[in-house]
């Protein structure tokens, strides 16, 4: 117990983002630029169908229409999208079908950050799809998966295997019309995860993928799709970490997830990555696009966030809530430190009779961070009965930084019940004295507030990743008192 | 190219064809502004749904319409708002009628009022009062993105003016009676400037009505400049018929350790859009912006509040609440600005609305945006229905439906007009707003000061 607590101690001590690490692995990039010559190199060398390819293209023609939205309150510099390297992939031997299959620098560096891909070592019973740079580079558990009947695979491998279900549900949720970004990730997207979880079926383990950037002057471009079938529950988890690097890489996914009937989906995402060093330089931009569809009655979506790096994170995990009597939930913690800039929040479309959402997001802004909170409630005309409420509060650490929320309430239901509260606020002196009255020094007095303050989110996430939170919050506000 | 340019390009078209006139009738000191100002409003245009100040408010029926301007205000306007003078009463008020936007300047260019403030027509100000008049004018009305604001400036020739010298505290309150009237279709465009002095009080309740049936556009904006330690209270009645389109965007710009109060009471009107700018430009000072509307029918109400906390120590209080009926509409946009060294900001915002039928809609966009860390700052919004158990504890008591359906209405909006801080208007208001839910006031045909 002891030395655990002088590990945590440690690593609070050491600060600096321990992910940053590169790995010289041999990568096999494609030349830089954005043409639809690109995007048909990046489909055949994935030996894509046509349909794939079609789609692709189509996202792609729509994407040249579209302009960068600049509503957000961020600011982002240019970004060059011709100067972008979208696919590279570790070089490895054709098919990974065992553990030693993979290559061992490859290992190394998933080890080193503590994910572990050798299944038998691993007790903790947490299934791993491990994504490096383009590609998915292996999938714990699945075997153990496949009995159960649940499909869990890269993204890629569902296209080959599972036509028909990437089909009739990749871009439902998400259509490549959606916006910039989703048009970018649509028209380049290599990898990513897919689950399916058939009827009836409860998840026997935790999911969970773990993206990394490794290779410099690329891009990440993944997509997620979830689809849980009637009466299903799974519950999901996504990290990302990136090595440190003076250059902004753009990192711009699509999640999508449905629940049909009485199914039920908790995502949770531990966002870590690479902020950029305390002059703002560097780091990645994290443009994501994320949303569920409670297409079934009695149907459960909710997701959980910790936001601790990107250098620039503009995200907004939504739920549509058309089933009636269906429930989407939004918690989040956003950290924003040094020049980071964080515009996140949620959008709730409530559809269905009798829907409820609830949306819990704290802020914490330090140094010269921007912490913005942008939400949507929107009551349809026959969403009879919709309820949602929604808190989100602000912290601020020091004077030049800032907190904002931009909530938007649309009600078009006399029998909706929608509340919505905020808070901005410091730690107060009185608090810290406190703590230091009982020999609690000023560092651990605000990283003890703030996971106090942070708890609420942080009891949403599943145990590990509930401890590793707890662990980053106090990392990513190391040097923020003073 | 779109609607929207269309629409825009018809008024700038108005502008060249009437600038000539507008700029004969007006000091060269207020022309020297309309330049500048068409070619901002050439930038920005006719405010649509894109622009997001304007999200959920839809002026392009109104400004599509084909309306007679009255730009520069001839003999009979004058005559008609004299003769309307002697029709106020009751109220224990400065009374002030307007027509039109123009204010009355026949018999008395000027009149000093009891306690030293003097009050006009902006014309005649800039006569007498050149100094003041070009320290303040244009130097509060400011913004990127209202089109609107712009247009005022480059085409407005006339509104009343207000200057309240340093430490005078006037006995009453004005009242200034703002009467829309004609057998045409009108827009019309004024321009009001208010100066307080240091240390002055001053009391100003706006009454905003229509007489005539017709379908009239408003497009008006007021400068206020409250100096240190004054007190200002701005109490704005509206009650207009559902042709009107009713613009409003006032400034109020506040130096150290002043105190000011805005209350827009909306009992009736077709479209109406309040904006209110507050900036908090000293230490110490206090804001107040309160809104209460009542809507039915086809009406549509929009409260945009923004404030600039620009100094430390300042403290701001927003309170807005509505009730929707029928197919009404309501929008509610709140800002609360702090700027980056405006420590020990305390800055309150609330927003509740009750709809009472299934096609009423409601929009609440309660905004923060906080750039200082030394701050409280909070907001909360609410879209719901009447409580079912107070509903039946009521009821429960002998009361029925109807009568507590009222009361607890009543109650609701009593908390706004419970800042009101004249006695008499806040008791003329209650028994308005009673009169209003109760549907007995279902069109204004006259001046509140009338009917009480």
């Amino acid at each position: 117990m002891a030395k655990e607590q002088d590990k945590i101690l440690n690593d609070v001590a050491s600060g600096e983002y321990k992910y940053g690490f590169y790995t010289d692995i041999e990568t096999e990039k494609i030349p830089r630029g954005l043409s639809e010559d690109i995007i048909k190199l990046i489909s055949s060398k994935k030996g894509e169908p046509d349909w794939l390819l079609e789609f692709r293209l189509k996202a792609f023609r729509h994407w040249q229409t579209m302009k960068m939205p600049r509503w957000a309150n961020l600011k982002i510099p240019e970004i060059n999208y011709q100067d972008i390297v979208y696919y590279a992939a570790p070089k490895q031997r054709k098919t990974a079908e065992s553990i030693d299959d993979i290559d061992p620098e490859l290992k190394k560096t998933f080890d080193k950050l503590g994910i572990p891909l050798e299944e038998q070592k691993h007790l903790t019973g947490v299934a791993v799809d491990a994504v490096m740079d383009s590609v998915s580079v292996k999938t714990t558990f699945k075997e153990t998966l496949a009995e159960a009947g649940v499909i869990f695979c890269s993204f890629s491998e569902a296209v080959r295997e599972y036509p028909e279900l990437v089909k009739r549900y990749m871009g439902s949720v998400v259509p490549y019309t959606d916006n910039f970004f989703a048009a970018l990730n649509s028209a380049v997207f290599s990898d990513g995860s897919f689950c399916y979880i058939p009827k009836g079926v409860r998840c026997p383990m935790e999911l969970s993928t773990y993206f990394r950037i490794n290779a410099s002057n690329t891009g990440q471009f993944e997509r997620t799709l979830l689809v849980a079938d009637e009466e299903s529950y799974v519950s999901y988890l996504e990290g990302c970490t990136a090595p440190m690097r003076d250059e902004n890489q753009l990192h711009a996914a699509v999640v999508e997830i449905i629940a049909e009937n009485n199914a039920e989906v908790k995502y949770s995402t531990v966002q870590n990555w690479y902020p950029g060093d305390k002059e703002g330089k560097g780091g990645i931009f994290n443009f994501v696009t994320k949303r569920g569809l409670c297409r079934g009655e009695n149907s459960k979506i909710s997701w959980t966030q910790v936001e601790t790096g990107s250098a620039i994170t503009w995200k907004y995990p939504s739920c549509i809530l058309r089933g009636d009597n269906s429930v989407g939930e939004f918690y989040s913690v956003a950290v924003t430190n040094h020049y980071q800039q964080a515009d996140t929040g949620t959008k709730m479309i409530h559809i269905g009779k009798n829907t409820r959402s609830t949306i819990v997001s704290k802020g914490i802004s330090a140094g010269f961070g921007q912490n913005s909170y942008r939400g949507l409630v929107k009551v349809l005309k026959k969403a009879a009965n919709a309820r949602n409420f929604s808190q989100c509060d602000s912290l601020l650490l020091g004077d030049k930084c800032g907190a904002h929320t931009f909530p938007y309430i649309e009600v078009d239901n006399p029998t909706a019940i929608v509340e919505h509260e905020a808070t901005t606020s410091k730690i107060g002196e009185d608090q810290i004295f406190y703590c230091n009255q009982r020999g609690i020094s000023r560092e651990d007095a605000v990283g003890l507030i703030v996971n106090g303050y942070a708890r609420e989110v942080l009891n949403k996430l599943p145990m590990e990743f509930a401890v590793e939170a707890q662990k980053l919050l106090q990392i990513s506000l190391e040097g923020s008192v003073g | 190219m779109n609607a929207r340019s269309e629409i825009t390009e018809k008024y700038l078209q108005l502008y060249q064809a009437n600038i000539g006139r507008i700029e004969k009738s007006s000091p060269a000191f207020i022309n020297s502004f309309r330049s500048e100002a068409i070619q901002k409003f050439e930038q920005l245009g006719i405010p649509t749904r894109k622009n997001e100040a304007y999200r959920y408010t839809d002026l392009e029926i109104f400004f599509k319409h084909e309306f007679k301007n009255i730009f520069v205000p001839g003999k009979s306007d004058y005559l008609k708002a004299e003769r309307f003078r002697c029709d106020i009463t009751d109220l224990d008020a400065h009374g002030v009628v307007l027509v039109n936007g123009f204010y009355p300047s026949i018999t008395e260019k000027m009149r000093q009022l009891p306690g030293g403030a003097w009050i006009g027509s902006l014309k005649e100000a800039f006569v007498r009062f050149k100094d003041i008049v070009e320290n303040h004018y244009g130097k509060y009305a400011k913004s990127e993105s209202d089109g609107l604001i712009h247009l005022n400036t480059a085409m407005a020739s006339d509104g009343v003016f207000v200057y309240v010298p340093e430490g005078s505290n006037l006995d009453k309150p004005v009242q200034v009676v703002n009467i829309v009237d004609s057998e045409d279709d009108i827009f019309n465009q004024h321009r009001n400037l208010i100066v307080i002095g240091e240390n002055a009080v001053f009391t100003v309740i706006i009454c905003d009505h229509t007489l005539s049936p017709n379908k009239f556009l408003t497009n008006a904006v007021t400068e206020i400049y409250v100096g240190p330690h004054a007190r200002f209270n701005i109490i704005r009645v509206q009650n207009e018929h559902n042709n009107a389109c009713k613009i409003t965007h006032t400034f109020i710009h506040q130096e150290k350790g002043s105190y000011a109060s805005s209350n827009n009471i909306t009992l009736h009107g077709g479209l109406v859009r309040n904006s209110t700018y507050h900036f908090l430009g000293g230490r110490g000072a206090e804001t107040k912006s309160l809104g209460l509307f009542l809507t039915d029918k086809w009406q549509h109400i929009d409260n945009f509040v923004n404030v600039d906390h620009a100094s430390p120590d300042c403290t701001s209080n927003q309170l807005f609440k509505g009730v929707l009926d029928d197919m009404a509409t309501g929008a509610f946009n709140g800002r609360i600005y702090v700027a980056p060294d405006a420590q020990n900001t305390n800055a309150y915002q609330r927003n509740n609305n009750i709809l009472l039928t299934e096609d009423a809609k409601m929009d609440t966009k309660p905004q923060l945006e906080i750039y200082a860390d030394n701050v409280k700052c909070s907001h909360g919004a609410t879209v719901g229905q009447l409580d079912e158990d107070a509903l039946f504890y009521l009821q429960s008591r002998g009361i029925d439906q109807r009568e507590a359906k009222l009361m607890l209405m009543f109650g609701f909006a009593h908390e706004v007009i419970q800042n009101i801080e004249v006695e008499p208007l806040r008791e003329r208001i209650d028994s308005l707003v009673m009169q209003r839910l109760r549907g007995e006031l279902s069109r204004c045909a006259s001046c509140m000061v009338k009917c009480g």
